[in-house]
Parts: C-alpha cells; structure tokens; sequence
C-alpha cells in the first residue's frame, strides 16, 4: 500500500491532487492477481511491451541489466533493454503478455509464485 | 452610501436581480418550469451586457451542473437555477460539486416530483437533496430569495466552508406572484459579495492541480469527513454573513425566525412561503387572544439543532409542516430533525407532523387555523397521531 497514510486535516480538500506528479507514490501493485513472468530466453528485447503497458511497469535497463533478453541486446545505453516489472505499480493486466510476439512473458497466478 | 430601492417583482425576478448584481463570471442553465423566469430575466441582463457573465445554453440539467462544476473548478464563479425534475436530473453531478467542494450557487424553484406530473410546488426536489452536501437556504418570498442569493455567494465561497449552497423559494406561488420587495443598489451589493478568490483553480497553470481523481477505501471516507466538519463548520460562517448582510439592510436573519414566538403556547413549523399564510392565521388568532406563533425555517442544511431547542421549548404544542413526502418515514424530513433535536431535553412540546400543500394544493389560512385546533388537543396532552396530512381529500 502506499506510504503512511495521513488524516482527514492533513489532506488537500474536494479529493484534489495539488502537487502534481505524485501517481508514483500511488502503489497499485497490491491490485494484482496474476503477475507476469519473463522469459529472457525468449525474449528479443523488442520493448513492445514497455510501449503497450497501461502503468509504464515495464522497466528500461541499461546494456549490463542482468534481466535483459537473451536476444536482439542492444549495448546502445539510449536504446536500452528489458528491465523487469515494477511490481509495486503492476496491477497485473495481462497486456505485456498478450502483446509480446515472442510469447517470452506468461501471466503466473499470484497464489502459485513462491518468494 | 447604502441605498436601499422599493420594486415591484416576482421572486423569479428577485432571484435574476441578485445575480445581475452578483455579476458571476460562468452561468449555464436549461429550462424548467417555474424557475425559467429566473433565466429568461438573467439572458435578458446577458443580451443588453447589464452582466459580463458567460452564459452557456445547455442541452439538460445534467450538463447545466456539470459546466458549472467544470468552470468553478477552473476558477469562476458559477450560478445556475432549476426547479423539479431538472435538479432530479443534475442529481449525479449536485453530488460531484460538494464533493469537489465547488462553491456554486443554485436557485431551486421549488416544484413536485413526477410522477404524476405536475408543475406546481412542493419541496420533494430540494428535500431529496438534503443529504447531498449543500448548504440549503429556504426563501419565505422574493425579498428573502434575493437575500438569500447574495448571502449564498458569501457563505459559499468562504474559505473554511466551499461548499455549494442551494436558494429555495416556492414555485409559482413566489416565484410568479409580484410583491414589493426592498433591494439594495449595484455598489453596495458588489462591495458585500467582494471578488471571487478561488481555491485551487485550474487555470493556474503555475500550480498544476488534478480535479476528479479515483480515491478508494483509503482516502474517500477521509474527505467525506472533511465535507462533515465544513458542514459543521458553516453555520458558524452562515451566522456572520447573516450578521454582516444584517448590518446593511438593518434586519435580522437567523436559522430559525420566529413570528409572535416569544409567548406562544402552539407553535407551527414551516419554511418558504407558507409562513406568510400562517403569519396571516395568527394576525386573527392572536386577536381572539389565541398564544399561537410560528418558526420559519430559513436554513435546513446545516440544521441548527440547538436553536431549534432553544425556540421551541417553551411551547406546549408544535407542528412541524412539511411540503414533500417522507414515504414510509417516521414523519418527514424537518420533523424528523427536530424531534431528534429533543431527544435530550427534559423539557419538550407535544409535537405532530404534517404533510401539506403537495403538487400545488392550496394551503390557506383556514387550514393554519385548523392545525392550530388540532394542537389544542396535543396541548392538553393528547399526542394523537404524529403524522398527519391536511388538505387532502382523504
């Protein structure tokens, strides 16, 4: 959930956000049922679903990101490659892994995943 | 130099003279009888520029709320009036403007419900909003709905209240009957209303602001508390516009008003413009020498409840009139408040509960004088039954 949560005097009135830019302190990864699982064997580091993702939960990592795809890696730093999910933010949709040609993303139950 | 102008005109009129003065810089309206005089009045100011308003014809009610919710949000100030249906209409979008604590200012022409339809008055329309979150004004005649309207901006806009405020006067009854009313002139009004200063107006573009987000179990019962406490908050607020707007015109307002209260033994309760025909009742009772008054209740939201108390605890007798149907209620709606009122009180009158004058029905002074006999009955400690209607064929 998202940080301490303040009281009824602390908070702006009418549900208005006044400073803007705060939606990355909204955690929405509690929301989430099914989380996607990379494959970094299948993946091409195409980024298609970094595009496709409704919360911009698809991280970019670096040419030395140790989650990157196995294929098509780029060692441009400005192109960069997968970065793994930000979890915290993932409301598990299902987007990325029905958008990725490669089939390299699976949504996974989140019951089943063992941490 | 306050000058004050003796006019003949209709409450409709009265309403679209305090927003003449008013001068709000958004208006949207759609037409419903019996508040359509108000606008046909207020487009009038429009057309001969006696107003600088941007006044924006709407395709419903719906959206009449929802561009007033849009351009307060964006900083103005913003009126509109509806009647009925129309306010049914806006019901969604009355709730998003005190939620959003958009301090916009609505005359509500007081009508029935369909269906049946009908467009004569009862207050089942802004009775069904008094849990919405408005401040609700109730307005005895035209003079008070003019009043009411320029007090409305005040109390609306106050930084500790924002909230929206709704003005009541009686459809046709009030608002197409024309009396001689006592108004104030352009300077004085201008000089009492002052200039808007939003709060968070999204035209600031230096101070970015989101209007509307989602807000879930975590926050919403949050802000739901802050409305409570404005609410709680604006009577304090409600009572010094009144004071304030009393020193210009040298009259007295209050939550409650009373007429011949102070040794009354059988009281009626009542709001809007039946207070006149009670008044008119107890002119001839009190000359048989008859200890009957009345309390006219000018603001229903937030409900005053100690004052209540306070004026109506010497009385024996009371009955509480109520222009709309409190379907399968333990009485109506300003019944029910004030009987709450004296759950506490040691010292409380025997107290009954009518429903009046729905859709139009007449309600003259022969059936004041009639519920004056009843309380007779309930004086002498005979309670009866607590809900009654009067002026039905039964």
């Amino acid at each position: 959930m998202s940080p301490a949560l303040k009281s009824s005097k602390e908070i702006p009135i009418g549900g208005k956000i006044i400073e803007p830019g705060n939606s990355i302190n909204y955690k929405t990864g509690d929301w989430r049922s099914f989380r996607p699982i990379h494959d970094a064997e299948k993946c091409t580091n195409c980024m298609i679903c970094w595009m496709v993702c409704p919360d911009s939960a698809v991280k970019v990592g670096g040419p030395d990101c140790p989650v990157k795809g196995k294929k098509g890696t780029s060692s441009n730093p400005k192109l960069g490659n997968y970065g793994g999910i930000d979890l915290e933010h993932c409301k598990g949709c299902g987007v990325c892994a029905e958008e990725c040609p490669f089939k390299a993303i699976t949504m996974v139950e989140e019951k089943e995943i063992k941490e | 130099m306050v000058q004050k102008l003796r006019k003949a005109m209709t409450g409709a009129e009265c309403s679209a003279e305090a927003m003449r003065q008013i001068n709000p810089d958004v208006v949207a309206a759609y037409p419903i009888t019996p508040q359509t005089p108000i606008m046909h009045s207020f487009s009038q100011f429009v057309a001969d520029g006696a107003v600088e308003t941007e006044f924006i014809t709407v395709e419903s009610e719906h959206s009449a709320m929802s561009a007033c919710v849009g351009a307060s949000a964006a900083g103005a100030r913003a009126m509109t009036a509806t009647s009925s249906n129309g306010l049914a209409l806006m019901w969604e979008v009355v709730y998003i403007a005190s939620g959003t604590r958009l301090p916009i200012v609505m005359n509500v022409v007081n009508r029935a419900l369909s269906a049946p339809i009908n467009i004569h008055c009862d207050h089942s329309d802004s009775m069904g909003c008094r849990d919405s979150g408005w401040i609700q004004l109730y307005s005895e005649n035209g003079e008070e709905a003019y009043e009411n309207t320029l007090m409305a901006v005040r109390i609306a806009e106050h930084p500790d209240v924002l909230l929206p405020v709704m003005v009541c006067q009686d459809g046709f009854i009030t608002s197409h009957s024309v009396e001689t009313v006592e108004m104030l002139d352009d300077e004085t009004v201008k000089g009492f209303v002052r200039e808007h200063n939003p709060v968070d107006p999204l035209l600031d573009v230096d101070h970015p602001v989101t209007y509307g987000p989602l807000d879930l179990f975590d926050y919403y019962f949050e802000h739901k508390k802050q409305q409570m406490v404005a609410m709680d908050k604006s009577a304090e607020i409600i009572r010094q516009v009144f004071d304030e707007f009393g020193s210009i015109t040298g009259k007295k307002y209050d939550f409650f008003e009373g007429y011949m209260l102070e040794d009354a033994e059988k009281v009626i309760v009542c709001c809007n413009s039946s207070a006149g025909t009670i008044k008119a009742a107890i002119n001839e009772l009190r000359e048989k020498g008859e200890k009957v008054g009345l309390l006219k209740m000018r603001v229903f939201r937030p409900f005053n409840n100690k004052q209540v108390v306070e004026k109506l605890k010497h009385a024996k007798a009371v009955a509480v009139l109520e222009r709309a149907a409190g379907f399968g209620s333990h009485g109506s709606m300003i019944f029910n408040e004030i009987r709450s009122a004296f759950y506490e009180e040691p010292q409380k009158p025997g107290m009954i509960n009518y429903v009046y004058g729905l859709g139009g029905r007449e309600f003259d002074p022969a059936q004041a004088k009639k519920i004056y006999e009843d309380l007779e009955v309930v004086k002498n400690g005979e309670l009866g039954e607590l809900t009654r209607t009067i002026g039905v064929r039964d």
